[in-house]
């Protein structure tokens, strides 16, 4: 019993000390910073929750939480429909389906910043294919001036880029529905929508759990791609929390208010994703405890 | 009150059965390759239950999906009462089916579930809330589902939701027929006694047309009026169990039906006897001298351990006791022979052996020669 | 010889064995019958070393196991499902757990060759899994099982995903081919019909706890209790509660005679149990005759399943010969008082047939 227990740990260690060095110690750091001031020269002074106070109060705070918040709730009501939407109308036999698995694969392989880069020149209206052709078609779009288009650009390409994320994790669900549950449904005369909200829907719930979450995190922590294509622009209409706390901890070397915006950055995160999650997994616990007492009845 | 009685029957369950015609149906999978399913013609009756019986890849799931409409045969038609159905899409053939693994909606209730089929239904088939809950509570009844009709389906055991797979079946009144794939495959033994009989209690009370298909011959024959016995995509024979038992046309009949299978020795004919290496048998009747490969085929129940004149020496190489009986495997000359043995007979260290002549079949070319039907 | 001393395993809030005790000899085939979610396979990792238990001592050849992880043990387990390597020929797969031991080519090829013969693959030894049937998979599991030389060989309803006939035909040859590896053969079923054939000694499950261990043939004719009793019969076991008064049982108002043998039992109240194969329905003389109502008659081709309420109990009666009874009739059923099993109050069995008397 030890020596497996001991193996175990040794498997383990590693993965134990990169958390320990990437998470726990950044954290503490942060944590140590969050609660102090410091006048240069090494010298810290104890100042408690100030630094969480001022952050709270600060309207600068209010205005990229709220900016982030419609820029993840709007990803989510447009990538999750639209990626089980791509999923259901992917072939599930044939050789339809790797042509679509690449296809569908592609965008995912592109790093951030080259997502935001190409972006970027892609909309331009002087030069890009977006911008130029909506341009010459009278449509007055420019991402630089106009707000409703800067956030319409970074939508887009965000849409773009991770809406295959949500069709391959929807469509390993849809996969493994088994043959004779979609026959079950022909022969009770279930209507198309019937198949989907009774049989797909409730097989593609785990994955979708999945994808809910990794789009919201994602999507909360959006940096790269608003930095690159308009750097918090125009004004600082698409300046979200990170950009923000980037300029705050880089920028102006505030130190504290930043580790201190930065803890409840990720304390809101952890809140809401706890939220979805709980969401959407209780009707399952709730089916659970449900065949439990049924047990006994028998 | 209890389903079953004229009232219920007549008014309320009024169904609407078919006879279903094979006329000619062949299936390939695709040109190059043989058929999976040899060209037949049959007929099921309406209110029969069939089973069709074989092992795996002898072709009865082929032709239970193309009377379900899953595939299309590539020859032949498909007749439910006469009407070809050969190219309609499942859901216009009226008919319910179980499958081997239970198919449930999992965020339903097990009365929602069982309504489900009827709140399908458009147009003027559309039945009102209180059609749709009055024949629901039949079924539920009709199942013993009450105690669970209201909990999620998810989570209940295999032999339930068996039975809520059978009942969405059964609340429809315009089922032609009602398909079964190996349903009781994931069900353990005892209840396999009870969902089996509940089955028969159902088919009797309301007289669907039933097609069992399994390769599990209990099941088979308990389960139906007539079996159709499949091997390699072509049906062998059909007939009621005790046809099957008595007089297997063929010898893969003979030994696939009964536990264990028919005894088949090879034999030479002589007139009135049987010469199975150097041993006589003495036939009930007499047969013409004949070509090919002859066998004579008799059941293990039919072989007695017997000291008479006529009697054949055996070597045993192994008993079984199976609690209600012992299952002799011997060795007779070099052909293996199982033999049956009543709970209380001694078995003998040197038996021998007679059989019951009135019970030998004998096969030309694995072909039964002389059927006829004992009575 | 594997002994199992007060094994238990607690899983969260759930008992998933109890308190089992077993001691299985070399050379022997044991079989863990009961339904499903009974605890076989439970107790079958257990036995491999999968899981440790919560409680309990796990002893081979009289040294304790328990630490020593199933890699170092010498076990051998065939699933319900065919488990083999898809990209190996059935030789390779065959041969893998001798190649991970590093056994010489020689050896190998001799085993592998062996192996096959004995399981019927020698014709399929080039061809990859996919391309075999559901029964030369599951051969080619167990042959792999079969090089091995374990001490121990772990079954896990090894031909519930087979065919009616291919599993007759496998369950005949499995004692025969494990014979002569002399390991500890541990089989679960679900089936009592196949513990009957495969002989050997039986263990019943029920809920974790195992009721009753010894000579198949006879745990499935003298039953400890009626759990073990309805676990261990296929058809079901008829019951029905009963009273004694002296030389007489009543089952309401029919009264059974009983022989010197059964009436030296207390007087008081019991649970009467018959074999579905000692009820008839037609009369013959010295027979104890009761009711039942029809409820459905199945026709196997030389035998007849009538199906019955009595005593408000589902009966079943097995006679040779076919007969269609007319469903909801009452007819007389008759059996003879020798063969009765009788269970007292906490279930424990205290009369079995008088041909079977101990």
């Amino acid at each position: 019993m030890k020596t497996q227990n001991n193996k175990a740990w040794f498997f383990v260690l590693p993965v134990l000390l990169l958390v320990a060095f990437s998470a726990v110690i950044p954290l503490m750091t942060v944590v140590n910073y969050s609660v102090q001031d410091s006048f240069g020269n090494n010298e810290f002074y104890w100042v408690g929750l100030e630094w969480f106070q001022e952050v709270l109060a600060s309207e600068r705070f209010h205005n990229s939480l709220m900016r982030n918040l419609l820029f993840s709730g709007l990803i989510l009501l447009i990538e999750i429909p639209l990626g089980i939407a791509v999923a259901l109308a992917m072939p599930r036999r044939g050789w339809g389906v790797s042509v679509c698995l690449v296809l569908m694969a592609l965008p995912l392989l592109i790093p951030w910043n080259v997502v935001g880069t190409i972006w970027q020149v892609f909309a331009r209206v002087d030069i890009g294919l977006l911008g130029h052709s909506l341009a010459a078609l009278g449509v007055d779009y420019n991402y630089t001036q106009d707000t409703f288009d800067a956030w319409v650009t970074l939508i887009l390409m965000d849409v773009w880029h991770w809406t295959s994320l949500v069709v391959l994790l929807c469509y390993s669900g849809l996969v493994s529905i088994p043959d004779a549950y979609y026959q079950a449904a022909r022969i009770d005369g279930a209507s198309r929508w019937a198949v989907f909200r009774y049989i797909q829907l409730p097989k593609m719930r785990r994955v979708l759990v999945i994808a809910v979450l990794l789009r919201f995190m994602d999507s909360f922590m959006i940096y790269t791609e608003p930095f690159v294509v308009t750097g918090g622009g125009p004004g600082n209409t698409t300046t979200f929390l990170s950009i923000d706390l980037v300029q705050m901890a880089i920028g102006q070397f505030d130190l504290g208010p930043a580790a201190a915006m930065s803890l409840i950055y990720f304390l809101i995160i952890l809140l809401i994703s706890w939220v979805f999650y709980t969401v959407m997994t209780h009707q399952d616990s709730d089916s659970v405890t449900d065949s439990r007492q049924g047990g006994n009845h028998q | 009150m209890r389903p079953g009685n004229g009232y219920w029957r007549r008014i309320v369950w009024q169904t609407d059965m078919a006879k279903i015609t094979l006329n000619n149906i062949a299936h390939s999978y695709d040109s190059n390759s043989g058929h999976a399913l040899k060209p037949m013609s049959h007929e099921w009756h309406d209110g029969g239950a069939y089973a069709l019986l074989g092992p795996s890849g002898c072709g009865k799931t082929t032709l239970l999906n193309i009377i379900s409409g899953l595939l299309q045969p590539s020859e032949g038609q498909l007749l439910f009462d006469d009407v070809d159905v050969s190219t309609l899409p499942t859901e216009q053939r009226n008919i319910a089916q179980v499958f081997q693994f239970p198919v449930l909606y999992d965020t339903m209730t097990v009365a929602e579930n069982l309504a489900f089929p009827l709140r399908n239904r458009r147009g003027p088939d559309k039945l009102s809330n209180t059609e749709i809950q009055q024949r629901v509570q039949q079924a539920i009844t009709m199942l013993g589902l009450e105690a669970m009709a209201n909990r999620k389906a998810r989570g209940l055991s295999a032999d339930d939701k068996q039975k809520i797979s059978l009942g969405r079946g059964l609340v429809r009144t315009d089922v032609n027929a009602i398909l079964f794939d190996e349903p009781l495959t994931v069900i353990d033994p005892h209840l396999k006694w009870q969902l089996r009989t509940q089955l028969k209690q159902i088919h009797r009370q309301f007289g669907h047309t039933m097609i069992y298909v399994t390769h599990d011959q209990t099941e088979a024959l308990t389960f139906a009026d007539k079996v159709v016995v499949m091997l390699a995509g072509e049906v062998l024979q059909t007939g009621t169990p005790q046809e099957l038992f008595d007089s297997p046309q063929h010898t893969f009949v003979g030994k696939f039906i009964g536990s264990p299978g028919m005894n088949i020795l090879p034999c030479e004919l002589q007139g009135t006897q049987a010469l199975i290496d150097a041993h006589r048998v003495t036939l009930a009747r007499e047969y013409p001298s004949l070509t090919g490969v002859i066998e004579l085929g008799i059941r293990p129940e039919f072989v007695y351990i017997d000291d008479s004149e006529q009697s054949l020496p055996v070597q045993i190489t192994g008993v079984e006791d199976v609690g209600r009986h012992r299952i002799v495997r011997a060795m007779l000359g070099s052909h293996p022979l199982d033999i049956i043995v009543p709970e209380h007979q001694t078995i003998p260290t040197a038996p021998r052996v007679l059989f019951d002549n009135k019970r030998i079949n004998i096969y030309q070319n694995s072909q039964l020669l002389g059927w006829e039907h004992p009575s | 010889m594997l002994e199992l001393a007060g094994v238990s395993k607690r899983l969260g809030n759930e008992d998933h064995i109890r308190d089992v005790s077993l001691k299985l000899e070399r050379g022997s085939m044991n079989i863990l019958l009961g339904p499903t979610l009974s605890g076989k396979t439970s107790l079958m990792r257990l036995m491999a070393g999968l899981d440790q238990p919560t409680s309990g001592e796990i002893l081979l050849d009289g040294k304790s196991v328990l630490g020593i992880p199933v890699q170092k043990r010498k076990v051998a387990m065939v699933y319900q499902q065919f488990i083999n390597y898809p990209t190996l020929s059935v030789y390779e797969n065959i041969a893998s757990p001798l190649r991970v031991a590093r056994v010489a080519k020689a050896s190998i090829d001799k085993k592998v060759r062996h192996a096959a013969e004995l399981l019927r693959l020698t014709e399929f030894l080039d061809k990859r899994p996919a391309e075999l049937s559901g029964g030369q998979q599951q051969r080619t599991a167990i042959a792999r099982a079969l090089v091995k030389e374990s001490q121990l060989v772990l079954l896990d309803e090894p031909l519930a995903n087979l065919d009616y006939k291919l599993r007759e035909e496998l369950r005949q040859e499995l004692p025969r081919i494990f014979s002569e590896l002399g390991a500890i053969l541990v089989y679960a079923s679900t089936e009592p019909s196949e513990a009957l054939l495969l002989g050997g000694n039986t263990a019943t499950l029920h809920q974790g706890r195992v009721t009753q261990f010894g000579r198949t043939i006879d745990v499935f004719q003298r039953p400890a209790d009626l759990v073990t009793a309805r676990i261990f019969s296929d058809p079901p076991f008829n019951t029905a509660p009963v009273t004694k008064r002296g030389t007489k049982l009543m089952l309401e108002r029919f009264v059974i005679g009983l022989s010197e043998r059964q009436a030296s039992l207390p007087d008081g109240d019991y649970t009467l149990g018959l074999r579905p194969w000692h009820l008839e329905i037609e009369s013959a003389a010295r027979l104890s005759a009761i009711e039942g109502r029809v409820s459905v008659t199945e026709i196997t081709g030389s035998e007849t399943y009538v199906h019955l309420q009595v005593a408000q109990q589902p009966w079943v009666s097995l006679s040779h010969g076919i007969r269609q009874l007319d469903v909801e009739r009452t007819i007389p059923l008759y059996f003879s008082a020798e063969n009765i099993y009788l269970f007292d109050a906490s279930g424990e069995r205290v009369l079995a047939p008088d041909s079977l008397a101990d």
